[in-house]
């Protein structure tokens, strides 16, 4: 081969301060929450802020208890007890405004397959109750950008599933939400098609949008400027990519990730 | 051990799978990779003789899939990407149903499956439909081994799985390879092609690339780049931006970089870099992995059916 000799550890991993550290608002807050179905403890008390324009990764191993997080920060589920904030808002009594402020997306749920690409923006839009002025505009910018107006009247079932995703990103952005909740967002999806996702994602952080995304890629935990780890229920670890990888004495998030998940005792 | 010639498939006016060949040998442990709507799928399907193709021919252990399909359902055991076992039967009912429709019993071939089995049968009483999905996962593979196939095809088992339970997964493959199985398995994660011995690499129905993942990223002769700094969104952007980049794609905290001039050496991107003010820049040579391998063909792959189109346009034009 022609190149020249390599070595990954040459390129040393100083902690890097992103363009979080300038400024930290808390977007959402989480104080010893709890969750019980019956006798088992969903999540143990679990405390963590998430703050404004951060891409925070929601990571742990399947049963770990994220989903049902992810569910009462969403506004779907009560906790059995804590103190949490979403947007500014109570998760006990103001669900629906939780709702509002909030967007959406997760790999199995995304849009209507029988609806053409206008009609799912318009059925969304109509859901999120914006104004026939503002939906006319929000549809036109948004699939001009994504390159998608020749296509506005196709069902969304011809589509490649990598389009789905980035257009199921847009509409979940359609209402103007302060957080984005994506779960597993790019599962299935090409190599390519992922990365042009991430930059989406970046796109909407650089914004200002809170981005909370749950993921099975490692390297993806990597472009995290958070990532919290969930074990048994509660949160194991806590930090920059960086950081953890320093503490866990790991290359890769991979490394890091597989010597939490090892020691949990729960599998489901 | 498996034979596969030309074979096509086509729904509708979509073509699942685009006259594909390849083989695998006695023992082998051998992987689809591709994304969602590759054709893997289909392609298994095939082979298990439950879909018939619209072109070519393929051979399961020396019998045709068309032909002798009866004779292959012998022989083959099949794991579905969608679970598919009865739910409202028990774990143990589960497994001696398999056992039975094959004209074996659980003690018969309770060897080859003990050391996956064990770790479910203390919930053998329970109904399948209520078991977790690390544990579903567990019972499918027993029912699909227990007539002791020559063949195991397995479709996705380790999607939507996390790390750890998905490195466990491939650790009990390895070891059913050592038992004189054949493996065919998919999967959606590029980092497990490295577990098998010989991939091929799919994309819209069509076969990138088919080698020994080593023989994979040692053919990929091009010259790679990793970038770092402290803004990896606007990393991406300068470097896309620069006219002596062709790719720069985002793999965990670096960027990767594809040169459009074979001589770009690190200290002109970190040079580059710094003079758009980046923070903590590195950059060195890289050797390619599978990923960037198939990000590679698949980008040349796209050229080639756009300019095929392009030209067609100028054919009607």
């Amino acid at each position: 081969m022609k190149q020249p000799n390599y070595d990954n550890s040459e390129l040393n991993t100083e902690t890097a301060t992103g363009h979080l550290s300038a400024k930290r608002i808390p977007i959402i807050t989480v104080k010893n929450l709890v969750k019980k179905f019956g006798n088992f403890v969903a999540n143990d008390h679990l405390t963590f802020d998430v703050y404004k324009g951060e891409i925070f990764g929601f990571l742990g191993a399947n049963g770990a208890g994220k989903t049902t997080a992810m569910r009462i920060l969403c506004g779907l589920s009560s906790p059995t007890s804590g103190e949490l904030m979403v947007g500014g808002y109570d998760v006990y009594k103001q669900t629906e405004l939780i709702k509002r402020n909030i967007g959406y997306m997760s790999q199995k749920f995304s849009l209507y397959e029988d609806m053409t690409i206008a009609e799912n923006v318009r059925f969304y839009a109509g859901i999120y109750g914006l104004s026939r002025q503002q939906r006319k505009e929000k549809e036109d910018r948004m699939l001009k950008k994504l390159g998608l107006e020749p296509e506005r009247n196709k069902l969304i079932a011809s589509l490649p599933l990598g389009w789905k995703q980035k257009l199921a990103f847009s509409i979940a952005l359609l209402h103007d939400p302060q957080i984005v909740f994506l779960d597993e967002p790019t599962g299935g999806v090409d190599p390519i098609t992922r990365r042009q996702f991430w930059d989406f994602i970046y796109e909407a952080a650089a914004e200002g949008k809170t981005i909370f995304v749950t993921t099975h890629y490692m390297d993806e935990a990597e472009y995290c400027d958070r990532v919290s780890i969930m074990v048994d229920g509660r949160i194991a670890a806590l930090d920059t990519p960086d950081a953890l990888k320093e503490q866990f004495k790991s290359e890769d998030m991979n490394g890091v990730f597989l010597q939490l998940a090892r020691s949990a005792q729960r599998t489901e | 051990m498996i034979k596969v010639e030309n074979i096509s498939k086509s729904y509708a006016d979509v073509q699942a799978l685009k006259a594909i060949s390849f083989s695998v040998e006695k023992g082998e442990l051998f992987g689809l990779i591709g994304p969602d709507g590759a054709g893997k799928t289909s392609l298994m399907r095939i082979l298990m003789t439950l879909l018939l193709p619209n072109g070519g021919r393929a051979e399961m252990a020396g019998l045709d899939v068309v032909k002798e399909y009866k004779k292959i359902r012998r022989l083959v055991g099949y794991m579905p990407g969608r679970f598919s076992l009865y739910q409202d039967l028990t774990v143990e009912e589960n497994l001696s149903f398999f056992a039975t429709v094959f004209g074996t019993t659980i003690e018969e071939n309770y060897e080859l499956i003990r050391d996956i089995y064990v770790q479910i049968e203390p919930f053998k009483k329970r109904l399948a439909g209520k078991l977790s999905g690390g544990m579903k996962q567990k019972l499918a593979l027993s029912c699909a081994l227990i007539h002791k196939p020559e063949i195991l095809v397995l479709d996705e088992p380790t999607t939507g799985v996390d790390a750890v339970s998905r490195k466990e997964f491939w650790e009990m493959l390895k070891k059913l390879q050592q038992q004189d199985i054949t493996i065919l398995v998919s999967t959606p994660y590029m980092d497990e092609a490295g577990l098998c011995d010989r991939v091929a690499l799919m994309q819209k129905g069509e076969m990138l690339s088919i080698d020994s993942p080593q023989q994979i990223v040692d053919n990929y002769d091009r010259p790679l780049l990793a970038a770092r700094s402290d803004d990896m969104h606007r990393l991406i952007q300068d470097l896309r931006q620069w006219d002596q980049v062709k790719t720069a794609y985002a793999f965990g905290r670096f960027v990767h970089v594809t040169p459009s001039n074979d001589r770009l050496q690190p200290d002109e991107v970190k040079a580059h870099l710094e003079k758009r003010n980046h923070q903590h820049v590195q950059s060195s040579f890289i050797k390619a992995g599978i990923e960037d391998v198939f990000m590679a063909l698949m980008a040349s792959d796209s050229r080639s059916t756009q300019s095929q189109s392009q030209s067609n346009e100028v054919k009607q034009v």
